[in-house]
């Protein structure tokens, strides 16, 4: 299982850019990290998800 | 007062109001950041919704300097960590420091604070921390490479105003780098004090987010600080211990 803002998925082997392709986020509007260190977007393609895995997909909200 | 700047870490600014973007519908941004004035909003950073949710960015003007903060943050790692997630998002180097352990009282966790700003300023980030007003600890944060130190001036989001008026006082005369109060301003008369003080700037966000009219706000608080800026650059007049002074010539008529 792979956790995704805190969800666990069972997507462990897919690289960050099919999940992403597999889902509906603006790709130009997230920031990546994996357990703790950032994805850059050129690493999408390379980086595979592995079992026990945590990613946190983020964007912009409001805030002060 | 043309050449009057605000500078931040080497970048520079006209508007000495931070816009906060929070508690309000994005709607208003654009109006909020026209009708204050404002060169820099503060945004937070929070797990994404997928396209069909409406994305913040779209509703800041162009031109106008992002200044993503690190709320949600416990300690100085989870800081680090949401900033350097700040930074891949796109939009810039600065970032607002926010460290807490309570949620009741929000309060700045100041040591955790230090550590952070020490490593996100090697980084090369334009670090603005958010702080409790400590003079040793604004020292040691501008030793750490702060751009700016923004202490509070009472707990975020309450409107009460100046509550730690006296020691934002001895920041502001002892540090180098702009003192910008945040958090707690709640009305134009209290931004326009802080400003007659000599503070560089002031932020916020609640005050004008649980105003009647937002915009409307915004713009009393834009001319309350340019007010308080010009008071501070004319220097006050004095304050007598007693008595009187009299501002009409002494000499007396109709009597003799």
């Amino acid at each position: 299982m792979v956790k995704i803002n805190g969800k666990d998925l069972n997507i462990a082997g897919k690289s960050i850019a099919e999940y992403l392709a597999a889902t509906n986020y603006d790709t130009k509007r997230i920031a990546v990290e994996r357990n703790g260190d950032i994805v850059f977007k050129a690493q999408y393609e390379e980086t595979v998800l592995c079992d026990g895995d945590s990613v946190e997909i983020v964007s912009f909200v409001g805030g002060g | 007062m043309n050449n009057d700047k605000l500078i931040i870490g080497g970048h520079e600014f006209n508007s000495r109001f931070i816009l906060g973007s929070g508690k309000y519908s994005m709607k208003l941004i654009e109006a909020a950041v026209k009708d204050a004035g404002a060169e820099i909003i503060t945004l937070a950073v929070r797990r994404a919704n997928t396209k069909d949710a409406e994305n913040i960015l779209d509703y800041i003007p162009e031109g106008v300097t992002l200044l993503p903060n690190t709320s949600g943050a416990r300690n100085a790692e989870e800081a680090v960590r949401i900033a350097r997630l700040a930074r891949e998002l796109g939009c810039g180097n600065f970032v607002k420091i926010e460290i807490m352990r309570d949620s009741k009282y929000l309060l700045p966790d100041n040591q955790e604070t230090i550590k952070a700003t020490e490593i996100l300023a090697k980084e090369g980030f334009v670090v603005m921390p958010y702080m409790y007003p400590d003079l040793n600890v604004a020292r040691d944060l501008v030793n750490a490479g702060a751009a700016s130190v923004m202490p509070l001036a009472s707990p975020i989001g309450s409107n009460k105003g100046l509550s730690t008026k006296d020691f934002i006082q001895i920041l502001i005369d002892e540090i180098d780098v702009p003192i910008i109060v945040d958090a707690g301003i709640g009305r134009p008369s209290q931004a326009c004090e802080a400003m007659e003080m000599g503070a560089s700037a002031i932020m916020a966000n609640t005050a004008l987010a649980t105003a009647g009219d937002l915009p409307l706000m915004a713009s009393a608080f834009k001319n309350a600080i340019e007010a308080g800026r010009k008071a501070y650059l004319a220097g006050l007049g004095r304050v007598l211990t007693r008595g009187a002074s009299a501002s009409d010539p002494l000499t007396g008529f109709l009597r003799d």
